[in-house]
């Protein structure tokens, strides 16, 4: 460890009672509490902190804050990884371990530095220029080299290790900024009793002030105000947090970094909190940024804002340089300049001005600056930091370079080139701000309502009455970029520093036409770094003006996107990934099911046995034994994830008459029915069963997946479509627990096990609905059936399903019960042709899905209008047909295209869509849909399957498989 | 007119780059046309470009309110895929493709269009199923279509949640190499050059204002630089198909809604494939630059306005963390957003309207970006022949009213859902 | 974030809310089997850039259905009703 070269003694507002270690490439050095990375190495006497992106040029640290468009480092290790982080935003922590990026093989030592040193070939747009041959897929050879010299930083290797939240607030007044207006603000509205919240980018209050000498005025002022919020309940200040988006009706996304300035956040706690706010008013006090001049090589380590060497200065107490030259054409800089002096820093101003405020020139003079006026530094020396700077004689009334004058050691070009308000959230809601000529600034315009802009942001000079006016605003001499000397070697002149571009990019981009602010953004890249362009974009606009010899007002700005600085993925996600990106939905018997075995499938956000394999079963083994022992005697399967609808009133039998294809008054008490409802444009919706409980009550039951579009649809009809039906609809999906139990000894099963009902075929029919109890659990029993089998579905209270199941298991075993799972349910309704999911695609008809005959004449019902569209009962529409392989052991495959022998290309003729193997067939079967329908009985077409390279053969019959005049289900 | 090339990219850096010519000349309007597209993104251009190139005609101009490529074109996450299942979409997604793959050297313009492949990834066996039809009806179509295990996903895309967290375990994917990603802008500027080269007048900051109508026929366009004849007037303004169709007195099926896409800050290659998420809404690539770009699902409601709200920002990011976890220390950029017209079977239109004069491309809903080449080449030939091209046939506006919806998703008529 | 003002429960956020899009259309009369006018009520929009009459569900709520009109552009609110008044404007 080394001791801190470039500290000063005293000063500033680092706590000298904590000191802390910190690595930067490697290398060990130590720092203060309440330092940022970037000011512990500049203490540390360091300015070469990275290479930039396209030509790996050296880079020190260029800003103080969130601006800071250079200084981008890697955070941390392994899981925490951090690519990409602004030096300048991070608050020193013990142990912090930072790399520099995009350097090989090392940050001295770049050879890809090169590329700085060749002829301009790798301009803006180089790219669209070439590349283009020597064949039609040479680009995919380019891009593999060019993909590698992308990015910044590495990506994370590991799972991030941290948590992040997400939490809501409401207020009344939302402040952004925690700066001198901000708190004025803050506490003005506080003080009337409003609920107000203060957000604060930095860790802690003051904004502006915290740059200045420390011990002034203000100070007194900024611990008074912070006294007063922290007593006031209805005030509640956020520090760490960034008001990143402004979004409809007031509310705001805000990132609030909980935990980022420790080296890992403590137990149970956050990393980053996202936070959505809703303010009634918002009062944007975020200050301003200030913007550079451009010339030659001012992108060298040790060229920075005037305000970034100040902050140092005064509120790190890190001395940037020692000759330092400030580079100015307004005001504010001479604070630097004069206040680094003091501190024993050799300075020369170089202004633009020929002529600038009288006690500001004594000021300077008095401080033992040197001035330079009506000069313009034309150029910035040296290799791996600043040395020098050519300095000239300027006119900004006639802007042409002049030759060299002079030329001036420094180790720190401190420049302006005057101020821009932070006005990103207010244009993030379409209010874009306006260029005032006078201020030579962005100013609001138009402020959206509820809105109010205060301070900096407003282009106000002085912060508060009462405390010392910040310099003047409006004796700047606008001006953007200095030319290269007369008879100079050409140098870079960067105006995004951090994309590499240049003000000639800027020119070749105008001259090829690209000359609308959008098309130079995106031709250049200009603004797209992580900085956003926050201290370049005026200045690419103002040259951009200057090329196309127009008014800067009339150029317009680039469109500001949110978020205002980056927003980790973390924090945006919140708890909501992982495992728990979705719920999961859980049948009231899922634990048994998982005691016991079973292997579960995703149906949609529902989990359901899949199959319950047998030790060594696989998923084919087990499902064929499962669907084979129900056919043999009796099985049980979970079915309580089918959507359930109550449907209750006196209009209910009229409702369901208009929603389900089929005529459902005529349904008596006790009965159940099968129905199809439509879309409104005539598709099918879905299938399911309706019982009738009593005159005025139905029990609807739905497919899993569309329970809720159904349910939806209903509240939907009965609200705005026809509000005159007294009926009302319930979703009970959860309220009641549903087992199937099929098979043809499922009757003696259930007769022994409910025995206050007469299981009777004549007493309790197909389709009769029963209500009784298996011991104490009540139980409604619907004898209807998916698999073709007798077969009775038994729905109870969801709290007594597991204890139901456990009854109808236990019960079950002197028959022989075998329990499936959604596998075997779909090979017992192949095998009986129920067309399920795989059918009802939301592209097909009743009649290709064989249902034709359901629909009534005699009544109308929704979807059946736009049912005989033309294009909906065309002929050769694919209508279910059900397929056996000609060669019984040859597997059939869902998806395979069905097609004319012979004729494999196109669409096909038809698509199969569900597959089994059937243990009743003792062959592979499928079901599907095909062109012309049964009409082709007996024909054998092939089924494609080119994925594979699978063709296989197979024969047309009635997808009614097993047991096709239904005397099983009527046993 | 300069020809791209790494020589002349090499002969002008020599000379300061000061040589270069316009890409496209700042063409004032004339005041008349044979043709006057309305629309100069990459749909509007590229049929300025066939029309010009393909059918001869002489007098083009393409109208842009604001600046070429500043609509959708500009603004999508840069996918081009030919992986349709329905027939009347199939063959049109793979001409266009066709013409992808020779697009930058057919403008001399490279528009890096770069075929890395796209991974549909399934996360059910019935999604595997759902996959496998998809699949095979594009082998038969003569599309590069593979069907994947969870294993060759993981080799192809390690990034991904292969490790018992993931909500929605990956059981395969539908592979298309010959899909990937291009350069949005380029588009537009390769055929805004393109179409320059072959006389096009690209006429910026233009804005139309109504249709011109001479016995009810559509005779030209008031703008806000003039009024302009036209034999012909094509609309390609897809998020504003409604609104200028009702210039002309036509409602559509077609509602506009936004939709948000991101990008995070550049890092070094870790996604070498499109991959698009089978349980959310969530597509994600990696950009040349280094940025993972991401599309989401839509905002929900209707809207005209470019800003998309927080709602979707969190599912999208959300869904992002749930696939990709190493990504969750990245950082979002930007966020930004476009309008798109959805029509309500999530197919396009193209087609001569009912209004003589008057020629619709709209309705893209997300999938514009690779359809621009085909939709700039079937809109060139409707106009150019007053009938439909083969590929497009089945675009028409009619198809809702005749039950002819080409429903890729089979979501029915729920706009917003496709 | 849109904030909907749902007469039974009180100003939420949209996410509470599902989408159902354009209200400016009746319900047809199910016995009108008129396939044109059944199209144009399911499948043919006014898409207005501006003020838009729209349903929204309050799904996460009361499960009410209601009538939003809402600017397409600025995406303010103007008013909120229960969609069983019928009130068709």
């Amino acid at each position: 460890m080394t001791d801190q070269p470039d500290r000063l003694g005293q000063g500033g507002r680092i706590d000298r009672s904590r000191a802390l270690s910190f690595t930067f490439d490697g290398r060990a050095y130590a720092g203060w509490s309440g330092d940022t990375l970037a000011s512990a190495l500049l203490a540390n006497g360091v300015h070469l902190v990275g290479r930039s992106f396209k030509y790996h040029r050296p880079r020190g640290v260029y800003a103080a804050g969130v601006e800071e468009p250079n200084a981008l480092v890697t955070l941390r290790k392994g899981g925490r990884h951090e690519p990409n982080v602004a030096a300048t935003t991070v608050e020193l922590f013990d142990g912090l371990v930072a790399e520099s990026q995009n350097r090989w093989p090392s940050l001295g030592l770049d050879m890809l530095g090169a590329i700085d040193r060749l002829p301009p070939v790798f301009a803006a747009g180089f790219y669209y220029k070439t590349f283009l041959g020597p064949t039609r897929k040479a680009w995919m050879f380019y891009e593999r080299l060019i993909r590698r010299t992308g990015g910044m930083g590495k990506p994370p290797g590991q799972p991030d290790p941290d948590r992040y939240e997400k939490a809501h607030a409401f207020c009344d007044v939302l402040v952004v900024g925690g700066g001198p207006s901000g708190l004025a603000a803050a506490l003005a509205a506080g003080r009337d009793g409003a609920r107000v919240v203060v957000v604060e980018n930095e860790p802690v209050l003051g904004g502006s002030l915290l740059a200045r000498p420390r011990g002034g005025e203000s100070d007194a002022w900024l611990a008074a105000a912070i006294d007063e919020l922290a007593a006031l309940p209805n005030v509640r200040v956020m520090t760490r947090t960034t008001a990143f988006g402004a979004y409809d009706n007031l509310v705001f996304g805000l990132a609030e970094r909980v935990n980022d300035h420790l080296a890992e956040p403590p137990p149970y706690q956050p990393r980053q909190r996202y936070w959505v706010l809703r303010a009634r008013r918002a009062v944007l006090a975020s200050g301003m940024i200030e913007r550079p001049i451009v010339f030659g090589n001012n992108d060298l380590p040790g060229v920075m804002l005037a305000s970034a060497a100040r902050c140092y200065l005064n509120r790190y107490a890190a001395l940037a340089g020692r000759t330092v030259v400030a580079f100015t054409n307004n005001d504010s800089a001479y604070d630097a300049a004069i206040e680094l002096a003091a501190a024993g820093a050799d300075v020369s101003m170089v202004d633009v001005r020929r002529q600038i405020p009288g006690q500001l020139e004594r000021q300077a003079r008095d401080a033992g600056v040197s001035l330079l006026l009506g000069h313009a530094v034309g150029g910035a020396n040296g290799r791996r930091a600043v040395d020098s700077v050519d300095v000239i004689e300027f006119d900004a009334a006639s802007p042409s370079a002049g030759a060299v004058k002079s030329r001036l050691p420094c180790d720190l070009v401190a420049v302006s080139g005057g101020w821009t308000p932070t006005l990103h959230l207010l244009a993030q809601r379409g209010s874009k701000p306006v260029f005032d000529e006078t201020l030579a600034m962005l100013v609001p315009e138009v402020v959206p309502e509820g809105f109010r802009v205060v301070g900096g942001a407003a282009a106000e000079e002085a912060p508060l009455a009462g405390l010392a006016p910040e310099r003047s605003l409006a004796t700047i001499a606008p001006v953007w970029a200095i030319a290269d000397p007369l008879g100079a070697r050409p140098r870079k002149k960067f105006v995004d520093i951090q994309n590499d571009v240049t003000t000639d990019d800027i020119s070749l981009a105008h001259l090829e036409g690209y000359e609308a602010v959008e098309h130079l953004k995106r031709y250049t890249s200009q603004g797209m770094g992580t900085d956003q362009g926050k201290t370049s974009n005026l200045n690419a606009l103002a040259i951009l003006a200057g090329l196309r010899d127009e008014p800067r007002g009339t150029v317009g700005t680039t469109t500001y996107r949110p978020p205002y600085t980056p927003v980790s993925i973390g924090a945006l996600g919140g708890a909501g990934t992982g495992q728990h990106f979705m719920p999961v939905r859980r049948s009231p018997i899922h634990d048994w099911h998982q005691g016991n075995g079973a292997v579960f499938t995703d149906a949609g956000l529902w989990q359901r046995p899949w199959y319950y394999p047998k030790a060594g079963e696989s998923l084919d083994a087990a499902y064929v034994r499962e669907a084979g022992e129900v056919r043999d005697g009796v099985g049980m399967v979970d079915v309580s994830s089918l959507g359930k609808i109550d449907v209750q009133g006196p209009d209910a039998a009229d409702f369901l008459d208009r929603v389900y294809v089929n005529n459902w008054r005529s349904l008596p008490v006790g009965k159940a029915r099968y129905g199809v409802m439509l879309r409104a444009d005539g598709i099918v919706l879905d299938d399911g069963t309706t019982s009738r409980i009593s005159e005025d009550h139905y029990f609807m039951t739905t497919t899993t997946a569309n329970a809720g579009v159904v349910m939806t649809q209903f509240e939907f009809l009965l609200q705005a479509a026809w509000p005159e039906l007294k009926v009302q609809v319930t979703s009970v999906t959860g309220q009641w627990a549903g087992i199937a139990v099929a098979g043809p000894r499922s009757r003696d099963l259930l007769a022994r096990l409910v025995v206050d009902l007469d299981f009777d075929n004549d007493a309790f029919p197909f389709m009769g609905v029963r209500h009784g109890h298996a011991g104490d659990i009540p139980v409604r029993l619907l004898r209807i059936s998916f698999s073709g089998e007798l077969a009775y579905e038994v729905y109870t209270p969801a709290d007594y399903g597991e204890e139901l199941w456990r009854a109808v298991h236990d019960h079950g075993r002197e028959f022989g019960l075998v329990v499936y799972g959604t596998e075997a349910l779909g090979a017992l309704r192949i095998e009986k042709g129920h067309v399920a999911g795989p059918e009802i695609d939301g592209r097909t008809t009743l009649s290709d899905l064989g249902l034709e005959r359901m629909a009534s004449k005699k009544k109308p019902y929704l979807g059946g209008a736009l049912m005989e569209r033309e294009g909906l009962t065309e002929a050769d529409r694919p209508r279910l047909v059900g397929l056996e392989t000609t060669d019984r052991g040859t597997k059939l495959r869902a998806g395979a295209i069905l097609c004319q022998p012979g004729r494999h290309q196109g669409h096909g003729i038809g698509v199969v869509t569900s597959v089994t193997y059937s243990p009743a067939l003792g062959g592979n079967i499928g079901i599907g849909l095909l062109a012309g329908g049964m009409s082709r009985e007996g024909e054998v077409i092939d089924a494609v399957f080119p994925l594979r390279g699978e063709v296989v053969a197979v024969r047309v019959r009635s997808p009614h498989f097993v047991d096709p005049e239904g005397e099983r289900l009527h046993a | 007119m300069t020809r791209y090339s790494a020589l002349s990219l090499i002969r002008n850096a020599l000379a300061g780059n000061r040589g270069w010519p316009r890409a496209w000349r700042d063409a004032q309007p004339r005041a008349e046309y044979d043709v006057v597209i309305v629309g100069g993104g990459g749909h509007g251009l590229a049929s300025a470009y066939y029309l010009a190139r393909e059918h001869g005609v002489s007098k083009v101009a393409v109208l842009e309110k604001g600046y070429v490529g500043g609509g959708n074109t500009g603004r999508n996450t840069t996918i081009v895929r030919s992986n349709y299942m329905i027939d009347g979409n199939t063959r049109f997604y793979e001409w266009s493709m066709k013409l992808w793959e020779g697009l930058s050297r057919d403008l001399n313009f490279n528009v890096m269009f770069s075929q890395r492949g796209q991974l549909n990834l399934c996360h059910s066996k019935a999604q595997m199923d759902a996959a496998a039809r998809r699949g095979n009806i594009m082998r038969l179509n003569g599309i590069d279509a593979e069907l994947l295990s969870r294993h060759e996903v993981r080799r192809m895309a390690p990034i991904l949640d292969f490790s018992d967290r993931a909500r929605f375990p990956i059981h395969g994917a539908l592979w298309q190499q010959r899909a990937g990603t291009a350069r949005h802008d380029a588009v537009a500027w390769g055929y805004a050059r393109a179409a320059d080269r072959h006389g096009v007048d690209i006429i910026q900051q233009c804005e139309v204002t109504g249709l011109i109508r001479d016995q009810g026929r559509v005779v030209g366009v008031d703008t806000t630089r003039g009024p302009i004849r036209a034999g012909k007037v094509g609309l390609a303004v897809a998020g504003h198909t409604s609104e200028l169709a009702a210039m002309a007195g036509l409602r559509l099926p077609i509602e506009t809604h936004l939709l948000q896409a991101f990008v995070t800050e550049p890092v070094k290659p870790v996604l070498d494939v499109v991959v698009a998420f089978g349980a959310a809404h969530l597509y994600v690539s990696q950009s040349d630059h280094g940025g993972l770009v991401m599309g989401g699902d839509l905002d929900g409601y209707n809207s005209y306005e470019q800003r998309g709200d927080l709602p979707i920002v969190e599912e999208t990011m959300a869904a992002v963390k749930s696939l990709l976890p190493l990504v969750s220390r990245l950082r979002i950029l930007r966020q930004w957003s476009g309008v798109m017209d959805m029509t309500m079977d999530g197919s396009p239109i193209i087609c001569k309207a009912p209004v003589d004069g008057l020629y619709i491309n709209g309705g893209w809903c997300y999938g514009g970006f690779k359809a621009t080449p085909a939709s700039g080449w079937c809109f060139a030939h409707t106009i150019a022949n007053d009938r439909a091209h083969d590929l497009s046939a089945r675009f028409t506006m009619e198809r809702f009213h005749r039950g002819h919806q080409l429903d890729e998703k089979g979501m029915g008529p729920i706009p917003g859902a496709h | 974030m849109l904030r909907i003002a749902c007469p039974y429960c009180g100003e939420r956020d949209q996410v509470e809310f599902a989408y159902g899009g354009d209200a400016s259309e009746g319900f047809p009369e199910l016995a009108d089997s008129d396939v044109g006018r059944w199209t144009k009520f399911v499948f043919v929009r006014e898409n207005p850039r501006g003020v838009h009459g729209e349903y929204w569900h309050h799904q996460y709520g009361c499960r009410q259905w209601l009538r939003v009109v809402r600017d397409t552009v600025t995406h303010q609110v103007h008013s909120v009703a229960p969609a069983r008044q019928g009130d068709r404007t």
